[in-house]
């Protein structure tokens, strides 16, 4: 196959493109180009969006031997992908812009420029496993490292994007990866892992959201008596289930830790309360992606409900664009906005972002 | 996939060009002998020979006094110290003297020196426009000049443009400036061996050549410039170049860019004749295949080997990677340090669009192309471009 491979500058995306080079594909690397400014986005060593990333990514493309190019989506990104971070939070949801750029830009934007230009497939360091059935089908499971498994994040993959991706790393431990891009005499075989909002050049989500959102003052509220505990300087800079950093003046009458409960941004009001009144098991969501076929009546599945999160037994139900999902174990800090991704023991089934959450009566106790 | 060492049809003559085999022979021969020039036993004297001949083989052909010859590492040195260097000088000499006029479509070796300038050391910068076709509005000028020409320290216009191959009104620009006793540098990096360039006969007061875009090696370059304008020097040490430029003198390099101005120079009415009668050959059979791509840049004032095509519909770098695929190489003309691709600040300047900008390509025909390489290039050019459409959709 002729394939395109993603070369953010890290160690992952390089030893991907390296392997599909040796499984017999014809590899062109691809650096995506992502801010207007590249100053303004992150420096150093961590990020996918620095001048230092390209040049990473260009030496290692120099090393396997394959051309490389630049592209720019720089303002694809911006608005499939920043302006959909700040309008979410804008709007009092949590998203994971990691899952919008892989739906939008990786899987989306480059894909079809790819093949548009004469290419089968994108191939890319992501952490997860493909499977090819009997019936033509492709399968996405969980990728053999569960501490790098990033399955959750390609939730958002259709089949047909399925079929055109290539995760030659699903199969091998990090530390192993590490020691074949030495191996390989890629540079970069020890460059951290990028953790990071990669347009958040400082980490500093809040600050960044404060930047672009204006500060807007608005009251912490307690759950039961609805009293007024303090202030804040908007609601973007909390998040459901956060804990740390709330800085209430009134401690609780029973002296325990306060966590975010609800937000609601058009009055700026953020609930407060103890942590058994954040456990939900009723997540509704909208906006389905399934991998293969949609699940018909009702699936007995594990749900996964933010990156790296645990992994909750479920019922689900798919009514349309309407997902349903009762949790057989309840789970805490769940927020509209985050995706919901479905799982058929390590295969993804799909994902839907989440809408709205509950605690049924019976648990409620 | 291409060799570096052979491509196929290399169409990036503006980029950098092949190295002329004499200018090849001369630099080799010199890299196997020791001397510094500026010792003054006999193997530096043999070495400073070798310099000085060269510095009178280029004031020959460029229609400059040896003497008005400074040698620098290229192209954007030479830019830097005519710019900052003049500036300084005649700064110093009255305070008053703080702007600088140039063009919008200078290349960065001119504007980020001038826009430095205006940040770091006071000095106040004037863009002077163009016309669609990329020709300084001389109109522009003048006004600008005579609001009040004693306060400007230095007219700075390119000889032709490096994108569109635009040729700038030289003469012109000198008559109104020395209309002021104002001083006019010109970057002729693209120009010489291209079209015929006469120092003297310019009436310039500093001019920028490179050896590397005229069949000569890279890191060698020069500014010729007037001697009583003594510009303010940028590197300081040994004192070489008559304390203009300090820095042990790159002997080999200096005769290898000797050869190779030489040869541009004296075959330049012949080269050009033989590049443009390709360059048209290129237009007319690609605007035959492609109709409606557009010609950028001066009708009949314009580099010879120079075609910049817009595509409408196509991205540029989605063009340039296809044609890559062939072995056919070009540019989009506007890659910055990262290659990041920018629209052209040129096309822009020239009224175009963003998109039409992103969708342009510059192909630059050279000495070692042959019709074989437009054959190429013809055979390919449709189908790229019917895909980088579809891409771009």
């Amino acid at each position: 196959m002729r394939v395109v491979a993603a070369m953010s500058g890290g160690v992952d995306s390089a030893v991907a493109a390296a392997r599909a080079v040796e499984a017999g594909h014809e590899v062109t690397g691809i650096h995506l180009a992502l801010s207007r400014n590249p100053k303004t986005y992150r420096a150093g060593a961590r990020g996918c969006c620095t001048i230092e990333d390209a040049n990473d990514a260009r030496r290692a493309a120099d090393v396997i031997g394959i051309p490389f190019y630049v592209w720019d989506l720089s303002d694809r990104f911006h608005d499939d992908v920043v302006e959909d971070f700040r309008s979410e939070y804008a709007a009092g949801r949590t998203p994971n812009p990691c899952l919008r750029c892989n739906e939008k830009i990786k899987f989306a934007a480059v894909l079809d420029r790819a093949r548009a230009l004469g290419y089968d497939a994108v191939a890319t360091g992501h952490y997860a496993q493909l499977r090819s059935c009997p019936d033509g089908t492709v399968e996405m499971h969980r990728a053999v490292d569960m501490g790098k498994d990033q399955s959750y994040v390609l939730g958002v993959l259709t089949q047909e994007q399925l079929r055109h991706s290539l995760f030659p790393l699903g199969n091998t431990p990090k530390p192993q990866v590490r020691a074949e891009a030495a191996a390989r005499g890629l540079l970069v075989a020890d460059k951290p892992d990028s953790h990071d909002i990669c347009f958040i050049s400082d980490g500093d989500t809040g600050g960044w959201l404060r930047e672009k959102l204006g500060a807007a003052t608005g009251a912490f509220v307690d759950h039961e008596s609805g009293e007024v505990l303090g202030t804040h300087e908007g609601s973007f800079a909390y998040t459901i289930g956060q804990r740390r950093g709330l800085r209430i003046g009134t401690p609780a009458p029973d002296g325990r830790p306060r966590y975010v409960l609800d937000i609601e941004p058009v009055s700026g009001t953020v609930t407060v309360g103890p942590r058994e009144a954040l456990a939900v098991d009723r997540v509704r969501g909208s906006r389905p992606r399934w991998c293969g076929a949609e699940p018909a009546g009702v699936l007995e599945a594990t749900v996964q409900l933010r990156a790296h999160g645990a992994e909750h037994r479920a019922r689900v139900r798919v009514t349309g664009d309407d997902v349903e999902v009762q949790l057989l174990d309840p789970a805490e800090g769940i927020a509209p906005g985050q995706s919901a991704v479905v799982y058929d023991g390590t295969r993804v089934v799909g994902s839907c972002t989440i809408t709205a959450t509950a605690r049924s009566e019976a648990s409620a106790g | 996939m291409t060799d570096p060492t052979h491509p196929l049809v290399y169409l990036d003559h503006a980029a950098t060009t092949p190295m002329l085999p004499e200018a090849v022979e001369a630099m080799t021969e010199q890299l196997r002998r020791t001397g510094n020039a500026s010792s003054l036993h006999g193997s530096g004297r043999a070495a400073r020979r070798v310099v000085e001949e060269s510095r009178e083989r280029i004031a020959a052909v460029l229609g400059a006094r040896p003497g008005e010859v400074v040698f620098t590492s290229g192209g954007t040195e030479a830019d830097n110290l005519a710019v900052k260097g003049i500036y300084w000088t005649r700064r110093d000499q009255d305070p008053v003297r703080r702007r600088v006029l140039t063009t919008e479509i200078e290349h960065h070796a001119v504007l980020d020196p001038v826009e430095w300038l205006e940040e770091r050391e006071g000095a106040t910068v004037e863009y002077l426009r163009v016309d669609h076709a990329g020709r300084l509005d001389l109109d522009h000028l003048r006004v600008g000049v005579e609001r009040d020409p004693g306060s400007v320290a230095l007219v700075t216009v390119m000889w032709a443009n490096n994108e569109v191959g635009t040729l700038q009104p030289i003469e012109e620009v000198v008559a109104v400036a020395h209309a002021h006793g104002i001083p006019v540098h010109t970057d002729a990096v693209q120009a010489i061996g291209a079209v015929p360039v006469d120092f003297g006969g310019s009436g310039a007061d500093a001019l920028t050549l490179t050896a590397h875009k005229l069949g000569g090696p890279y890191g060698v370059g020069a500014l010729v410039v007037r001697r009583d304008l003594a510009p303010t020097p940028l590197l300081h040490g040994g004192g070489q170049e008559r304390r203009i430029r300090s820095g042990t003198i790159d002997v080999p390099a200096i005769v290898g860019f000797a050869v190779a101005v030489e040869h541009a120079v004296k075959q330049q009415a012949d080269h050009a004749a033989r590049v443009s009668e390709l360059r048209d050959e290129l237009v007319r059979r690609v605007l035959e295949i492609v109709p409606d791509a557009r010609v950028n840049g001066a009708e009949t004032d314009r580099l010879p080997g120079h075609a910049h095509l817009t595509f409408p519909g196509c991205d540029g770098d989605s063009l340039l990677m296809l044609l890559d695929h062939h072995g056919i190489e070009c540019s989009t003309g506007s890659a910055c340090s990262a290659g990041v691709p920018q629209p052209s600040h040129v096309l822009l300047a020239m009224g175009r669009d963003h998109a039409e900008a992103r969708s342009s390509l510059r192909f630059t025909v050279g000495r070692t192309n042959t019709r074989a390489d437009i054959d190429a290039l013809v055979e390919a050019i449709g189908p790229a471009v019917e895909r980088a459409r579809a891409a771009a959709r």
